[in-house]
């Protein structure tokens, strides 16, 4: 039986200015699953998650085409509200990025966006959020201490926490272990794993043994198209395309 | 010894004298300021009006006339300059027209302050009806200081990680939010820098002021914003081509010249230690 879609893009093209990033780009991302997206450098990875909470729309003289749904609404309907996208919608990108603020403020800096006053409440959203990134126990005596001191890796649980804070719906990760040891990156890891209960998440990676540790289903991009999907044990076993072959065995890449 | 050692020798050596040059005027304007100001500088001088056409008595007037005019042309210059900062760092589309922008405003840095004098004479004290005040001597020097303070301004800005507005957008924060409550208080300690050492230009300016609110002697200090002040720049000025006892007056015009120095220096002093701060907590 397959899972609920949650979010479903159809025919989905991106240009940055002139020069095309995403060609015509049909995937599915199933809810409470974790969907990783592979493929070379400027293959359009990061742009398409990028899509999915609207960071794109940062970038002068980007443009889109086709549909991106969410729960079945459009979300880059006009009347769409960008920031109740972002706040259903959280990313965790590619290097750590607390603010220079405490651990404390950082996680609760959300909340506070969000309208929310009532101390007692934050404070345990904070704690909560903190627990669910797994990073509270090493941190409890310091959460006003600047979240800069933290080591790479605890910053990285730190922006995960504080994404989790907003209660979001989904969780997108852009690389999240790329600037990551071995050790903290097999944290963040099973913290993925423990996250998909609760968190519809995509992760892009170029670390192909990541998407196979991590994801559920896995889709191949490859110079703006989308080669390949499907379930990340079939597509890492017996690959329909000889291009997601060539890729998988280091032919390419 | 080798021909590139030799070389290497003498280079050195060069460029170490040349920097001894500027050190050695730098510590001789002081030297000769300090020697020359400090027998004039007591309690009396410091907290007196002039007596006996500018002979005797103190300069109280000047320093409380410089302090209004540096503060009301801050009190133009730093909301306004920063807002354009704001506006041109975070706000508007990044094209031709924001780099004509920048670089009118750099032009404008560059402008001479006399020609700043003019121009306020013209526009606050004839158009405006502002008269010889400090309302006029502000506005002028405000306008004067606006340029360095958007400068400044702008490069903390810039300097802010964009990895920072990001995170804050992903969050869900609105635009102006994540100025208000991240980009902000990161850039602020450079911000203020940039305002610190533009209030130690602004005190020590005499040309923007010759026209629009200075006066050489008032026995009064300033009631409202309307009125004529002394101000320590330009009370060195007149009292050095004006006045007929130079040699009664020129140990005040030293004695004028140390308290506008300590006054600039300690305000650089400040600039510097905000500075390290910024260095600190944020650790960059």
């Amino acid at each position: 039986m397959e899972p609920e879609v949650k979010i479903k893009a159809q025919h989905v093209n991106f240009f940055y200015g002139k020069s095309p990033a995403l060609k015509d780009i049909n995937l599915d991302i199933y809810a409470n699953q974790v969907t990783a997206l592979i493929g070379p450098s400027g293959c359009g990875k990061s742009t398409f998650i990028r899509l999915l909470n609207r960071m794109n729309d940062l970038i002068p003289g980007a443009r889109m085409e086709g549909r991106i749904t969410m729960d079945g609404q459009d979300i880059f309907a006009p009347r769409r509200d960008v920031v109740s996208l972002r706040r259903q919608v959280g990313m965790v990108f590619q290097k750590p990025n607390p603010f220079p603020k405490s651990i404390f403020e950082n996680i609760a800096y959300g909340l506070k966006l969000g309208g929310v006053k009532d101390r007692a409440f934050i404070e345990q959203r904070v704690i909560e959020s903190l627990k669910k990134a797994a990073i509270y126990d090493e941190i409890k005596d310091r959460l006003h201490d600047n979240a800069l001191m933290l080591s790479g890796g605890q910053q990285q649980r730190l922006c995960i926490a504080r994404c989790i804070a907003v209660d979001p719906k989904v969780i997108l990760f852009d690389e999240p272990c790329a600037s990551l040891d071995p050790i903290s990156t097999r944290k963040i890891e099973e913290l993925i794993l423990e996250l998909k209960k609760d968190y519809t998440i995509a992760i892009v990676t170029h670390n192909m043994q990541q998407a196979a540790r991590v994801s559920d289903y896995t889709a191949f991009l490859y110079l703006g198209s989308l080669i390949e999907f499907g379930a990340t044990q079939k597509l890492f076993t017996v690959p329909k395309e000889k291009m997601t072959e060539d890729y998988l065995s280091g032919r390419f890449g | 010894m080798t021909r590139a050692r030799i070389n290497e020798v003498l280079g050195f050596t060069l460029l170490w004298l040349c920097m001894a040059f500027c050190l050695f005027f730098l510590g001789a304007i002081l030297y000769f300021i300090v020697v020359r100001g400090a027998p004039a500088i007591t309690w009396e001088f410091l907290t007196e009006v002039p007596r006996r056409s500018m002979t005797q008595g103190g300069v109280a007037p000047a320093i409380a006339g410089t302090f209004y005019l540096t503060l009301g042309a801050m009190l133009l210059a730093f909301p306004l300059g920063l807002a354009s900062a704001i506006y041109l760092c975070e706000y508007s589309p990044k094209n031709a027209s924001l780099n004509i922008i920048r670089l009118s405003i750099n032009n404008l840095a560059g402008v001479p302050s006399v020609v700043f004098g003019l121009f306020g004479l013209a526009l606050f004290v004839k158009a405006f009806g502002f008269g010889v005040s400090i309302l006029s001597g502000a506005l002028t020097l405000g306008i004067m200081a606006l340029p360095g303070i958007i400068s400044a301004s702008q490069e903390a800005l810039t300097a802010v990680p964009q990895s920072y507005r990001e995170a804050s957008l992903a969050l869900g924060a609105s635009h102006w939010q994540t100025i208000k409550k991240v980009v902000l208080p990161s850039a602020l300690p450079g911000i203020l820098t940039g305002v610190i050492l533009a209030v130690g230009r602004v005190a020590g300016e005499t040309a923007p002021i010759l026209f629009t609110a200075a006066t050489f002697y008032t026995r009064d200090y300033p009631t409202s914003p309307f009125s004529e002040v002394m101000a320590l720049p330009y009370h060195i000025y007149a009292l050095m081509t004006e006045g007929t006892r130079p040699e009664q007056q020129t140990p005040i015009a030293y004695g004028c010249a140390l308290i506008l120095l300590a006054l600039v220096l300690t305000i650089s002093a400040v600039a510097i230690v905000v500075r390290q701060r910024q260095r600190r907590s944020y650790g960059t």
